[in-house]
């Protein structure tokens, strides 16, 4: 006889939400580490998408503050071009998750199966997109700034570009950057995720993709 | 002895789905008791509703109407994460097209769902170790799925649904995907399972090769039950050419 599962499910049944499956995070983010590595090149979609636009910021706010002199409706113009690309790369990173998930609906299914919770899936793409938004985004800022110097250094050479954009700005963007790039990535994740979840494991099993 | 004589239970059942502009009517008014530690073939023509029945039991899909008893706890009461507790410790899954995580090794998958039940990791990739010992497969720890042949595949699949020790086994076609011989030592395996450690093996298919396994064989056409035979009348039937190790 196998053991009595009655008294576990029952048990389970009446106190609601306290035998709830606890997943050691660290269990889940090797394996998000894992999906990533293999769906490399999907994983490059969205983080390139991230990268430009992240790397749009960080150009034009180096630029801010290396030239002091640029007037305030040029300011205002530029601010305004930052918002317009950051939002369509968010719509690029919800479409690129959007693609990822459908992509993995029988893996889904099966995970659910399982007895995957739907938090874990939930935690499982929040991870992944946690770490492409970071990465991309530092790599964004790298790029964004490397370039801005660049053009500064060119003009001024590298001692005068280095002075006036200092090394607190320096940080301080790139922290920006970072956050802002890992905020959008988690909002353009909220919806593909959540569709993931609560989809009924049947339902995501009879996909074919 | 369990606290009931039915692990499973349904209850008129009914299933429909929407093909455009009309309502197929998938289950209608399914009714089964299965008792514990029996092996039931569900079998019936494609189309007749088998796998509907297979996703109602297996709480993969809610019916319309009417209910799903395990263990006498009717699943339409359970939230997704008591579901999902019930999936992980109470109910195995195997389909027909294996459905292994194609981006984990064979010992990865088996120990996916002794994570889900807060295995640590020790244990786990013990119990996984011991389960593809016993599917024959202790040689292919790390292979992935597309190393293994579909045989190997389906008792990677057998080794993960054992993980966490289920009461009851449900196979969607288990032997749909492999050669005759693989089919047969497939279904030798869940009989081997269902025999040694009492596990209550449902499963659903057209394969006449599970008739001689099976205890009970539940006939589905219409997304109503035709008939239910147990197997010695079967046997009268057949003869007595059937199962001939009982």
């Amino acid at each position: 006889m196998p053991p009595e599962n009655s008294d576990l499910l029952r048990a389970s049944h009446e106190s609601a939400g306290i035998s709830r499956i606890r997943l050691p995070l660290a269990t889940v983010v090797s394996i998000a580490i894992n999906g990533l590595k293999i769906r490399f090149w999907r994983s490059m979609v969205t983080a390139s998408g991230i990268l430009l636009g992240i790397a749009f910021l960080s150009f034009v706010s180096t630029n801010l503050i290396s030239t002091a002199t640029s007037g305030r409706d040029e300011r205002a113009r530029l601010v305004w071009l930052v918002v317009m690309s950051l939002l369509v790369s968010t719509v690029g990173i919800v479409n690129s998750m959007l693609m990822s998930v459908t992509e993995r609906f029988r893996e889904i299914g099966t995970m659910k199966c399982l007895g995957a919770p739907d938090g874990f899936v939930v935690t499982l793409f929040f991870v992944e997109a946690l770490f492409v938004g970071f990465i991309a985004s530092f790599a964004g800022w790298l790029v964004g700034f490397l370039g801005a110097f660049a053009q500064k250094a060119a003009a001024v050479g590298c001692l005068h570009a280095g002075q006036s954009i200092g090394l607190t700005h320096t940080l301080e963007l790139m922290g920006g950057c970072v956050l802002v790039g890992a905020f959008i990535t988690l909002i353009a994740t909220i919806a593909p995720a959540q569709r993931a979840a609560i989809m009924p494991a049947a339902a995501a099993l009879r996909t074919e993709v | 002895m369990a606290a009931t004589e039915y692990i499973v239970r349904t209850k008129d059942v009914i299933k429909e789905f929407k093909m455009g502009q009309e309502t197929l009517r998938a289950l209608n008014g399914i009714s089964v008791d299965i008792k514990r530690g029996e092996y039931i073939s569900i079998m019936g023509p494609s189309g007749s509703g088998k796998s509907t029945l297979f996703n109602a039991i297996g709480g993969l899909d809610k019916p319309d109407s009417g209910s799903v008893f395990i263990n006498d706890v009717d699943m339409a009461q359970l939230d997704s994460n008591e579901l999902a507790f019930l999936r992980c410790h109470t109910i195995g899954y195997i389909f027909q097209t294996f459905n292994l995580i194609v981006v984990m090794t064979a010992l990865e998958n088996v120990r996916l769902p002794t994570i889900f039940a807060g295995m640590n990791t020790d244990e786990g990739t013990e119990r996984g170790i011991e389960l593809l010992n016993l599917v024959g497969l202790g040689q292919r720890l790390h292979h992935k799925p597309s190393e293994l042949s579909g045989g190997q595949q389906q008792r990677v699949a057998i080794a993960r649904a054992l993980a966490n020790n289920p009461s009851i086994i449900l196979a969607d076609e288990p032997t749909g995907n492999l050669d005759s011989k693989t089919g047969t030592e497939i279904i030798e395996l869940l009989r081997k399972l269902n025999r040694e450690k009492g596990v209550t093996v449902i499963s659903a298919t057209h394969d006449y090769k599970m008739l001689d396994v099976s205890d009970r064989i539940i006939w589905i056409r219409d997304g109503q039950i035709d008939k239910i035979e147990n197997r010695s009348d079967l046997d009268i039937q057949l003869g007595g050419m059937a199962g001939q190790e009982e």
